[in-house]
C-alpha cells in the first residue's frame, strides 16, 4: 500500500467534506421528522431524487438550476404536509411509518422510472463548469453550493428551534405532544409545518444531487445507509447533528478510499452506525 | 390435531410433488419454484420478526450468506450441490446467532433500531464479500456445477427442492407457534420485560428463533444460487429481499405461521403478472401502494384478518370451573413451618446515577406472613420489588430466598424459584387473550406445566379473581379494576411461594378495594407469603402482619403496623418534621 501524496490527501479530505455536507443536507429532514414527529421517513430519499429529476427537467427547459427551487420548494412543502396529514389521520406508529414510507419510496421510484426511464441522466449546467483553485486543490462550484446550503439550512433550523417562540413550541411538541397541546400549542399545525419543511429540505437536497451526480432511479437506495448513519450519529432531532456527523463520515470515507480501495468505503458508515447502535443505543 | 396436520402436510406434499410428472411447462415450474422460494423467506423471517416483533431488515444478509456458501463450496471446493445446503444453513444460522448474541443483550435495540442495525449488517457483509476473495467483484458462476436429477428436468428439480423446503419451513413455523417457544416469543412481542419476569428465558428464545430463521433463509439462498447460477453482490445483498419479505408478511399477517405464505404467494404472483407483461414498473408501484393500503386499513394482514373474523365467530362459552377447587393450588409446600425466614435481604444497594434508591437495606420476610412495604414516593419500595424480581441487578448485597442468592440470577430464573410480582400499572400482554395471559406464567413458572394443564390452572385463577367470563377477551377490553385482578391472576398462576404486589389498590374505588382485600386474604389463606407495597393505609392496616417503612432508600422502622405508624420518624417521613 503506497501512501498517497499530500495533494491527493488534501483533495480527498476536501471531497469528504463536501460529500459529508450532502449527507448532512439529506439527513436534516430525516432527523427532524424522526426525532420530532417520530416518523421514520424512508421516502425522504425518494423525494430528494424526485427533486433532482425535477431540477434536471426544469433546467433542461432553460431554467437556472437555483431558480428551480422557487417551484420545487413550495410543491414539496405541500407534499410533506399531505404526507403527515395521512400518517396522522391513521395514527401510524413509528415502525409502521417506516413501512408506509417504504411503499411510497417504491411508488416514487416507479414514477421516476416511468417518466425518465432507468437510464442515467446528467444535468448540464453552467455551474458544473466553474471551478476554483486553492493552492494545488480544486473546488467545484456545485460542491461549494451544497456545503453552503447545508450549513445555512442547518443553522436556520437550529436558530428557529432554539430562539423563536414557535421553535420552542415545536420542541415541546417533540417532547410530549399532549402536554404541549394542553398548554395551548397547536400540535397539529406545527407538525404539519415541520413535515412540510422536511420535504422541502429533501427538494433542496435534490437540487444538490442533480448538480453533482448522475441520476438513476436505483440510486435512491445507495444513500440510505450512510445518511441513516449520519442521522443517528448526530442525534435524532438535532438540527446540527446530521451535518457534523455527515462530515465526519464523509471525511472518514474519503480517507478510507485514499488509503485502501474505493469499494471499501461503505464499510465506514455502516460500521460507524453499528458501533453507535451497540455502544450508545440510549441516545437514539 | 398434530397427526391430522401432519397428514395434511404429507398429502399436500405428495399432491404437489406429482405436478412435474404431468409434463407441466418449465415456465410454470420455475414460477412455482419462485413462489416456494419467497414462501420460505417470508415464513422464516416471520419466526423471529413476526412472532417476537423484532423486525429484521437483515434477512437478505442471511439469505446472501447461504447463497455465497453454496456458490463458494460448489465452485471452489467441488462439493456436490446438495451437500452445500446444510453448510449454507449452518453458516447463515451461526452468523445470525453470533449477531444476536451481541444485539439481544442490549434491551434498547428493539423496534426500528433493530431493523436499521440488521440492515446495516447486510451492507457491511456485502462490502466484505465484494472486497475479499469470497467474491472479489466479478461474481461467481455456477453453470458448471452439476445439478442432481431429482425431477424429470432441471426446472422440476428446482420445483421439488423448493416445495420440500417450503413445506419444511411451514411445518417448523407451525410447530414453533404452538410450542412453548412460540408462546414465549409472542409474549416478548407484547412486553419483553414482563415476559422475562414471568419466567420466559427471553434471551435464549430470541437466539433460538433467530438461528432457525437465518438457517432456513440460508438454505433458500443456497438453492437460489444454483437456480440463478450467477451470484453477484449487487443482486444478492440488495434491499429487495428484506423489503419484499417484510411486505409479504405484513400483507399476509405476521401473527400466524401461514400468513406470510399467503402474502408471499400473492406478491410473487402480482410481480410476475406485471413482469410478464410490459408493465413491470406499474407492478412495482402497485406493490408499494398495496403495502401502504394494507398498513393503513388491514394492520393484521389479509390472513390475520380472516382468521380473526373466524375466531370471533367461534367464541365458545368457557367451560365451567369450580373456583373452590383450589386446594391443589396452595403454594406452601407441606412440612414447612410458618414463621421461618423465607426471604432475607442483606445490605442491598442500588443507585441510579446520582440517586441512591436503596441504601444497605436489610429485610426479612417470614413464611406465611403479609409484609407491608410503605414509605413516601421515591423511598425505594418499587425499586426493592424490581431488584428482588430480577428486573434490576443490585449494586451490592445479597437476597437469600429459600437458601439461594437471587442477586445474581436472571429474572426468568428467579420466577422459576417461586417469586412472582404484579405491576402497579397493569402490564398485560395486549395481543394475548386473558386466558393466555394467565396460562403463560403457569407454563413458564415454577410448575412448568404443559399447555393444556396450564390453561386449566389459568381458568382456576380466573374464577378465583372473578374474571372467568372474560377468559377469551383481550386485555384492552377490561377496565382498570379487572386489569389489576388480571395482574394478580397472572402472578398467582405460577404458584409462587412469595408474591410481590406493587400498589394493587391504587386507582380502585372504595368498593373495589374491599373486593381486593378479600382476595388477598384468600390468597394468604392458601399459604402464599405476600409482600405488598401500598399507599392506602386502610388496606395496610387491615391486611398486614408486619410493616417495613422505607425512606430515601433506607429502612427507618419495622414491626407491628399500628405501633410503627405512630413512630415519630415515620410520621416525619410522611408529613415532614414539625417546626416548633
Amino acid at each position: 500500500m503506497a501512501l498517497p501524496s499530500l495533494t491527493l490527501l488534501g483533495q480527498s479530505l476536501l471531497s469528504g467534506l463536501f460529500i459529508g455536507a450532502l449527507y448532512g443536507l439529506l439527513g436534516l429532514g430525516l432527523s427532524l421528522s424522526w426525532g420530532m414527529l417520530r416518523q421514520i421517513n424512508l421516502a425522504h430519499f425518494a423525494l430528494a431524487f424526485l427533486g433532482a429529476y425535477l431540477t434536471y427537467q426544469l433546467a433542461g427547459a432553460g431554467m437556472d438550476p437555483l431558480a428551480t427551487l422557487a417551484v420545487i420548494v413550495p410543491c414539496f412543502f405541500t407534499l410533506g404536509v399531505l404526507m403527515h396529514w395521512l400518517l396522522a389521520r391513521f395514527s401510524v406508529s413509528t415502525f409502521n411509518s417506516l413501512l408506509v414510507s417504504f411503499g411510497l419510496t417504491v411508488i416514487i421510484e416507479a414514477l421516476i422510472q416511468w417518466i425518465w426511464t432507468a437510464d442515467f441522466r446528467r444535468m448540464e449546467s453552467a455551474y458544473g463548469e466553474v471551478k476554483f483553485r486553492i493552492g494545488a486543490l480544486y473546488v467545484a462550484l456545485p460542491e461549494l453550493l451544497t456545503l453552503a446550503l447545508a450549513v445555512a439550512l442547518s443553522l436556520l433550523v437550529w436558530v428557529w428551534l432554539r430562539h423563536t417562540y414557535t421553535g420552542k413550541a415545536m420542541r415541546a411538541v417533540a417532547e410530549d405532544a399532549p402536554i404541549a397541546a394542553a398548554f395551548g400549542v397547536n400540535v397539529r399545525g406545527l407538525s404539519l409545518v415541520l413535515s412540510g419543511l422536511c420535504a422541502a429540505f429533501a427538494g433542496v437536497a435534490g437540487l444538490c444531487l442533480a448538480l453533482s451526480y448522475t441520476l438513476a432511479p436505483g440510486q435512491i437506495y445507495a444513500w440510505l445507509g450512510v445518511v441513516f448513519a449520519a442521522v443517528m450519529l448526530g442525534g435524532l432531532g438535532n438540527p446540527l447533528g446530521p451535518l457534523v456527523a455527515g462530515i465526519v463520515i464523509g471525511v472518514s470515507e474519503a480517507l478510507t478510499m485514499a488509503f485502501t480501495a474505493p469499494a471499501w468505503a461503505p464499510l465506514v458508515s455502516f460500521s460507524l452506525l453499528i458501533v453507535v447502535l451497540l455502544a450508545r443505543p440510549g441516545r437514539i | 390435531m398434530r397427526r391430522r396436520a401432519l397428514a395434511g402436510f404429507a398429502a399436500a406434499g405428495l399432491a404437489l410433488s406429482a405436478v412435474p410428472f404431468f409434463g407441466l411447462p418449465a415456465f410454470y415450474e420455475s414460477f412455482l419454484y419462485l413462489v416456494f422460494h419467497w414462501i420460505v423467506l417470508a415464513v422464516s423471517w416471520n419466526i423471529l420478526s413476526g412472532y417476537s416483533g423484532y423486525f429484521s431488515f437483515g434477512h437478505g444478509a442471511f439469505f446472501g450468506a447461504g447463497m455465497y456458501t453454496t456458490a463458494t463450496l460448489a465452485t471452489k471446493a467441488d462439493v456436490p450441490f446438495l451437500w452445500t445446503l446444510p453448510a449454507a444453513a449452518l453458516v447463515a444460522a451461526v452468523f445470525g446467532i453470533a449477531l444476536g448474541a451481541v444485539v439481544f443483550r442490549l434491551p434498547r435495540l428493539r423496534g426500528e433500531l433493530f431493523a436499521l442495525l440488521t440492515l446495516a449488517v447486510t451492507f457491511v457483509l456485502a462490502t466484505i464479500v465484494l472486497n475479499t476473495s469470497i467474491d472479489g467483484g466479478p461474481g461467481l458462476v455456477l453453470s458448471a456445477v452439476p445439478l442432481p436429477a431429482i425431477g424429470p428436468s432441471p426446472s422440476s428439480t428446482f420445483y421439488l427442492l423448493g416445495l420440500a423446503l417450503a413445506l419444511a419451513t411451514l411445518w417448523i413455523a407451525r410447530e414453533i407457534q404452538r410450542s412453548k417457544l412460540g408462546t414465549g416469543l409472542f409474549a416478548i412481542h407484547d412486553d419483553e420485560d414482563v415476559a422475562e419476569v414471568l419466567g420466559v428465558p427471553t434471551y435464549r428464545y430470541k437466539l433460538a428463533a433467530f438461528g432457525l430463521s437465518c438457517g432456513l433463509a440460508g438454505v433458500a439462498g443456497g438453492i437460489q444460487a444454483m437456480f440463478i447460477s450467477y451470484v453477484t453482490v449487487g443482486e444478492t445483498f440488495s434491499i429487495a429481499v428484506p423489503l419484499y419479505v417484510v411486505l409479504m408478511s405484513v400483507l399476509g399477517g405476521s401473527r400466524h405461521w401461514f400468513g406470510p405464505a399467503v402474502g408471499a404467494a400473492a406478491v410473487t404472483a402480482l410481480l410476475y403478472a406485471f413482469t410478464a407483461s410490459d408493465y413491470a414498473v406499474a407492478g412495482r408501484a402497485a406493490v408499494g401502494l398495496i403495502l401502504i393500503l394494507v398498513i393503513l386499513f388491514l394492520p393484521e394482514g389479509i390472513f390475520g384478518q380472516a382468521v380473526g373474523a373466524l375466531g370471533r365467530r367461534r367464541v365458545s362459552a368457557a367451560p365451567a370451573v369450580d373456583a373452590d377447587d383450589l386446594s391443589a393450588a396452595t403454594a406452601a409446600a407441606p412440612g414447612k413451618t410458618e414463621g421461618e425466614t423465607l426471604l432475607e435481604a442483606r445490605g442491598l444497594s442500588k443507585a441510579f446515577r446520582g440517586v441512591q434508591a436503596l441504601a444497605e437495606v436489610d429485610l426479612e420476610v417470614r413464611r406465611g406472613e403479609i409484609l407491608g412495604l410503605v414509605g413516601p414516593n421515591g423511598s425505594g419500595k418499587s425499586t426493592l420489588i424490581n431488584v428482588v424480581s430480577g428486573h434490576f441487578r443490585p449494586d451490592s448485597g445479597r437476597i437469600l430466598f429459600e437458601g439461594r442468592d437471587l442477586a445474581a440470577l436472571e429474572a426468568h430464573r428467579i420466577a422459576r424459584t417461586g417469586v412472582a410480582r404484579t405491576y402497579q400499572i397493569p402490564r398485560p400482554f395486549a395481543h394475548l387473550s386473558v386466558l393466555e395471559n394467565v396460562a403463560l406464567p403457569a407454563m413458564f413458572g415454577r410448575g412448568a406445566l404443559p399447555r393444556a394443564e396450564a390453561e386449566r390452572e389459568a381458568r382456576r385463577w380466573l374464577a378465583f379473581t372473578g374474571l372467568a367470563a372474560k377468559a377469551r377477551a383481550l386485555p384492552g377490553e377490561l377496565n382498570l379494576h379487572q386489569r389489576k385482578f388480571l395482574e394478580l391472576a397472572r402472578a398467582l398462576a405460577s404458584r409462587p411461594s412469595l408474591l410481590l404486589l406493587d400498589e394493587v389498590f391504587s386507582g380502585l374505588t372504595h368498593a373495589e378495594i374491599d373486593d381486593a382485600i378479600r382476595l388477598i386474604r384468600a390468597i394468604r389463606a392458601q399459604g402464599a407469603t405476600i409482600v405488598f407495597v401500598e399507599h392506602i393505609i386502610r388496606a395496610v392496616m387491615e391486611l398486614t402482619d408486619r410493616i417495613v417503612v422505607l425512606s430515601y432508600g433506607r429502612v427507618i422502622a419495622e414491626g407491628d403496623p399500628r405501633a410503627v405508624m405512630r413512630e415519630p420518624d415515620v410520621v416525619a417521613a410522611y408529613l415532614g418534621k414539625p417546626h416548633a
